[in-house]
């Protein structure tokens, strides 16, 4: 690699800016309109120009690259004040030069924002990188954040403790008393990553279209939205101590060495069937009983006590499927027609934006059966507006979906959720 | 759940016979710069047949992810016979794909690849691809693939009318000596199977060659020991 090339990497870029930063705290100095210059002279004589005008101080010129021999590039910070003089010099003088950085501080300034962004603190949710992973602390101080900075609507309520004494929060977004509900949980399978990344955008989202866009504002006019981001805490702190690949509980299991049930096999709909397991050792172990997990009966108890939830979204990765209930039994859901419908349409407002493909169908049919399931439990009792999610993608990399998918699945998503909450709002029951 | 006749294309049994099919044609035209995707089932049909086995006669369409968004989709048929026997035997495929030949623009990656990882000092050794984050880089894109299109033989192997098989991550690739004009890499790769949820581990040596193609040596199941508790420090 040639070292213009290898100046030309924005990494290089990067290190040569970052040497300017210090100087420029050290100096406090600012570089506003000052530009970087890359001259190529073609023969000895512009080398010797280049060396005299180098020897004019007065032109206060910064020399990144000395000019040495005409096969090496020279580069030069030229202030404000000096430009015209510098560019008329190497005009008259047909000596070559390009523009590298047409304003310093501009550059510098990107960088401290990019510096800032990238702290371990983000000091309000608009400073928060929603283009990356976050770890379970990251993810409490982004809740704590959204309620601090719209406090009359969004509240965290804590809905239970996880295996390990973890809080269970969920959000509430609420415009009034005594509304019906909508639920929104992901997470729920720890090393489903994209879901409570997706979940932390939905938040955000939220409180940004809530007085903008008029479909939001309504149905949070008549409806209060309930969203669990980390559902599985334990879990989900395990994936980063320990191991990536976790998807159940941390609980232990009594006469085994195996540890953690499927919280998504532990509902009591259909408990104990065909489409989850009995072994502790195995991903889909169903647990000693229905709702043994702190984890879903908190949710359990939230969803009795509430009394009124309408819709229940239940997120997971990966295969871009939206399915309704059952995944216990074949026997059509009652409301299927309608829920068939309904998820024609959320998918094909998610499939607008990027062109995702999506399937939709009954659990049972569509993926697999799966017994104990949460939208299962929950469509038994009376929420007719029961679906799970399974973004993106379809197995290239499945749990590991790199980061920069993180928000265009957010976005699309988004779309299919605003269809179900939507129709939720217009026929209400 | 199994039915005879016409199946919905976008419910499982027609969709795990199709991957399948694509495990099939990966191990013969997989390559460091060459996967195919599934990209979608067209139509499929499913019958019971009198060795006893079931058969499935699919149609559907492929992606080749090594060429991103900008791929064509190839249009593929293929016949899927799941034996039914005591103990697990494979899968057998019979599959055709339009204009299979005319793939062969990535000649020139591969060559430049292999010359670069077949001399003597080349040591590859990498863990975790991609690391947790999706991350990848640009260096071990084609050792991925290469790690995919072995695990394929594995995939393809496993596979039954109850299984749905992807490759979750790379564990680690390390280059051995070459050996036959082949770059030998022993991988270690985690699959995941989608009704069961599980990750299994697999150790695999392969070789790979613009000649000869990718071809598996030697596989060996690894224990996992993830649901146990963690052992005292």
């Amino acid at each position: 690699m040639t070292l213009a090339r290898k100046f030309n990497s924005s990494k290089m870029k990067g290190l040569l800016v970052l040497t300017a930063l210090f100087v420029a705290v050290f100096g406090k100095k600012t570089f506003e309109g000052d530009q970087l210059l890359q001259i190529t002279a073609k023969d000895e004589a512009q080398i010797s120009l280049l060396k005299e005008l180098s020897e004019q101080e007065h032109l206060g010129l910064d020399f990144w690259r000395e000019p040495v021999h005409e096969s090496l590039p020279v580069d030069v910070r030229v202030p404000f004040h000096s430009l015209q003089a510098v560019r008329a010099f190497l005009g008259y003088n047909q000596i070559q030069y390009n523009v590298m950085i047409m304003d310093v501080q501009d550059l510098l300034d990107d960088e401290q924002r990019e510096m800032v962004k990238y702290r371990s603190f983000p000091r309000s949710t608009d400073d928060f990188v929603y283009t990356t992973y976050h770890d379970l602390n990251s993810i409490n101080s982004f809740i704590d954040m959204l309620v601090a900075e719209n406090s009359n609507l969004v509240s965290k309520i804590v809905i239970g403790q996880s295996y390990e004494n973890r809080p269970l929060n969920v959000l509430k977004f609420s415009t009034g008393a005594n509304r019906p509900g909508i639920w929104i949980d992901t997470g729920i399978h720890s090393r489903e990553w994209v879901t409570q990344a997706s979940g932390i955008w939905f938040a955000k989202k939220i409180v940004t279209d809530y007085g903008r866009d008029p479909v939001l504002t309504d149905i949070l006019s008549n409806y209060d939205i309930f969203l669990e981001i980390v559902t599985n805490p334990d879990g989900f702190a395990y994936t980063h101590s320990n191991d990536r690949m976790w998807r159940k509980t941390r609980k232990p299991n009594s006469g085994s060495s195996c540890v953690g049930v499927d919280p998504n096999r532990n509902w009591d709909a259909g408990f104990g069937g065909a489409g989850s397991s009995s072994n502790p050792c195995t991903e889909t172990y169903r647990g000693p009983s229905a709702h043994s997990e702190p984890e879903v009966k908190a949710i359990v108890d939230f969803v009795k006590s509430h009394g009124k939830l309408k819709a229940f979204v239940s997120i997971h990765n990966y295969s871009q499927m939206l399915l309704y209930p059952y995944g216990y039994t074949s026997t059509p859901a009652m409301d299927q027609a309608e829920l068939h419908e309904l998820a024609r349409r959320a998918v094909t407002a998610l499939q607008s934006l990027y062109s995702t493909r999506y399937t939709y169908g009954s659990i049972i049919t569509t993926i697999y059966q799966a017994s104990g399931g949460t939208i299962d439990w929950t469509y038994n009792q009376g929420i007719k507006y029961s679906y799970t999610f399974e973004l993106r993608d379809t197995g290239r990399y499945g749990f590991l979906l790199p980061a920069d998918q993180i928000v265009p699945t957010a976005e699309e998503t988004w779309l299919a959720l605003m269809a179900i909450m939507e129709h939720t709002r217009n026929n209400p029951y | 759940m199994a039915s005879t006749g016409d199946l919905e294309p976008t419910h499982y049994p027609a969709r795990r016979a199709a991957q399948v099919a694509l495990h099939y044609l990966n191990t013969h035209h997989g390559s460091p710069f060459r996967v195919f995707g599934l990209q979608q089932v067209h139509k499929a049909s499913a019958e019971d047949v009198e060795a006893g086995g079931r058969k499935y006669k699919l149609d559907f369409s492929v992606t080749d992810w090594a060429s991103g968004s900008a791929g064509p989709a190839l249009r593929c048929s293929a016949d899927v016979l799941f034996p039914r026997t005591e103990r697990h035997s494979a899968p057998d495929v019979k599959l055709r794909c339009e204009a299979l030949q005319q793939i062969n623009r990535t000649a020139q990656e591969e060559e430049a690849f292999y010359q670069k990882h077949i001399t003597p000092d080349s040591a590859v050794s990498a863990r975790d691809i991609p690391d947790s984050y999706g991350n990848m880089s640009e260096e071990m894109q084609p050792f991925w693939r290469l790690a995919r299109v072995a695990a394929s033989f594995i995939m393809l192997r496993e596979s039954s009318e109850n299984t749905e098989f992807n490759m979750a991550q790379v564990a680690s690739v390390t280059q051995q000596e070459s050996s036959e004009e082949q770059l030998m890499l022993e991988f270690v790769v985690l699959l995941h199977d989608l009704p069961s949820q599980e990750i299994v581990q697999w150790k695999l040596l392969a070789s790979w060659s613009p000649d000869r193609g990718v071809r598996v040596l030697q596989t060996e199941w690894q224990p996992r020991c993830p649901h146990a508790t963690k052992p005292p420090n």
